[in-house]
């Protein structure tokens, strides 16, 4: 009985001695650093808490965080919406009369976009829609403090078309296409009326 | 008529004390916590989270009374104060300096221990009137570790009391210093009247009452609930035991009761073993800091100091021990503690009849 009496001491002794070390080297912080500094594993004592708003630990470079569209370099291909796992992309065309512009990597544009969004809420972060993308212009932000009041709020609209915008530009295509109809009729009437 | 005031007045001033102690404890308590686990404790209510528990409190006193629907109405609303009451009454016998007692009473250590008793009542009022099933299992719990470790907790004080030879609190602290009344010796052995100091303490006039303090101060640790004897709340398979129903003021009253009985336990554990308020520095040939550092305001320090060490021991024992179970918990009450501080009571009845006597 006396031997186990002490050792129960001696085994609380040993945990006392342990958590009061720990007591001890509370007086200093653990330094924020990011995973790629030389000593970031150096710092093995020390209170470990960051405190998250006042600091904040620095983010990778390749990390997967919020999406973000240049929509002046979109080609609105519709690849992003397609390779999306969970379907969070939502893209909606129409084609232009004639070339709009170039892209800054030289890529025609030949349509409109009027709808693009992406529902951050549904995103999984896999970043496929970055690693498709032809033109580079869907990229994926450091930016990963994101918090809203509201689900909807988290559905990013990038479509910089107003509505009256795409309205003009659906007749724009309805009117070409109806001529193009037009002149196909007029051609083939012309055949016909040649054969005979 | 002064005389009622002053009645008044010392209530009051003990019923502060217990309130400033208890918010500042809590805050202590939550940052050595955090420093033992590494982390940083409240930080955000004030400079370094200073002000952490005086908005509990400012919440706490907010908000809604709730009693189930269930419950027994009566022994619910009692009970809180029950707790509570145990433990201020507890307060009155203690002695803060010379001369500076609540209460003179020749029967000090006896009426502290009887009345904190009282608090297994309320804890299982708390219980039985809540009508919740983690409650009664809390208070269950709670009532027979309380009464189990009296056991032990009451030998460990008898041994220190046969060495004084009083019951009176204030006696005690008067024969463990440069004022004592009667010969005191150092081991039994030196004469230390003249000298005081730490070598004047019960625990160094009779070295055995060190094994028996330690037993008291295990065994406080259960009679306040603290882990690792903390079954009767155990939070993580009893949601918060005893006091689970509780909210607002009444649940405030709780959580008083429990700090305050954490300084009440460590200071009759002072008292009675490590030198109450004497000083700890002796007499050294014609440095006579003992008898310079004794006097009202030096046996407030003296006493707050020692008490303080032996909480905040309690704390860090809280942050590192696991709790015990059950069947551990009463192995360790009557297999080891028990029978150990039986051998400190002979020892101290042989010790005063054949060394001293």
């Amino acid at each position: 009985m006396i031997k186990e009496a002490f050792n129960g001491l001696k085994t609380a002794w040993k945990g006392l001695s342990l958590t009061l070390q720990h007591f001890g080297a509370a007086r200093q912080s653990k330094k924020v650093k990011g995973i790629k500094e030389a000593d970031y594993f150096e710092q093995q004592s020390g209170i470990a808490t960051v405190q998250y708003p006042h600091q904040q630990l620095p983010v990778p470079e390749v990390g997967r965080y919020q999406l973000f569209v240049e929509m002046d370099d979109c080609i609105v291909c519709d690849l992003c919406a397609k390779i999306c796992p969970v379907n969070c992309i939502d893209i909606e065309s129409i084609k232009a009369t004639d070339a709009i512009g170039k892209t800054s990597d030289g890529s025609v544009k030949r349509l409109y976009a009027p709808k693009f969004d992406i529902d951050m809420a549904k995103c999984m972060y896999c970043g496929l829609c970055t690693t498709v993308c032809p033109t580079e212009c869907i990229t994926m932000t450091p930016e990963y403090d994101k918090s809203v009041t509201h689900i909807s709020d988290l559905n990013y609209k990038f479509a910089t078309m107003t509505e009256a915008e795409a309205e003009e530009k659906r007749l724009e295509l309805e009117k070409q296409q109806a001529e193009r109809q037009a002149a196909k009729l007029a051609a083939l009437k012309k055949m016909e009326a040649d054969k005979k | 008529m002064n005389f009622y005031l002053i009645y008044f007045l010392v209530a009051i001033s003990i019923f502060g004390f217990i309130a400033v102690f208890s918010l500042v404890s809590v805050y202590a308590e939550r940052k050595i916590s955090a420093f033992i686990q590494d982390r940083l404790g409240p930080m955000e209510t004030g400079k370094f989270g200073w002000l952490q528990t005086a908005a509990d409190i400012l919440k706490l006193i907010q908000k809604e009374y709730i009693v189930p629907a269930l419950a027994d109405k009566v022994l619910f609303t009692l009970a809180p104060v029950i707790i509570f009451v145990a433990v201020y009454l507890g307060f009155v016998a203690l002695p803060w300096a010379p001369g500076l007692v609540p209460a003179h009473m020749n029967l000090g250590v006896f009426y502290v221990f009887a009345i904190i008793s009282i608090e297994a009542l309320g804890i299982l009022m708390a219980g039985w009137g809540s009508n919740n099933k983690y409650s009664l299992l809390g208070a269950v719990r709670s009532v027979a570790q309380m009464v189990s470790y009296e056991i032990p907790i009451g030998f460990a004080i008898i041994s220190a009391v046969m060495i004084s030879q009083s019951l009176d609190l204030q006696v005690i602290n008067y024969n463990q210093g440069v004022l004592a009344t009667e010969q005191i010796r150092f081991f039994g052995v030196y004469n230390v009247n003249k000298i005081g100091g730490f070598l004047a303490w019960n625990v160094f006039q009779a070295p055995h009452l060190l094994v028996a303090y330690v037993i008291y101060f295990i065994a406080s640790l259960a009679e306040c609930n603290r882990a690792p004897f903390d079954l009767p709340e155990a939070e993580s398979e009893l949601i918060g035991g005893f006091h689970t129903e509780y909210t607002g003021l009444r649940f405030a009253f709780i959580f008083l009761a429990e700090y305050a009985m954490m300084f009440l336990v460590a200071m009759l554990g002072v008292t009675l073993f490590l030198g109450g308020w004497n000083t700890p520095l002796p007499n050294i040939g014609s440095l006579h800091l003992a008898d310079d550092t004794t006097g009202v305001f030096w046996g407030i320090f003296w006493l707050m100091s020692k008490c303080l060490l032996v909480v905040a021991a309690q704390m860090w024992i809280r942050w590192t021990l696991p709790r015990l179970r059950v069947d551990q918990l009463m192995t360790l009450c009557w297999k080891v503690l028990t029978p150990i501080a039986f051998a400190c009571l002979v020892i101290s009845g042989l010790w005063r009849l054949l060394i001293v006597g």
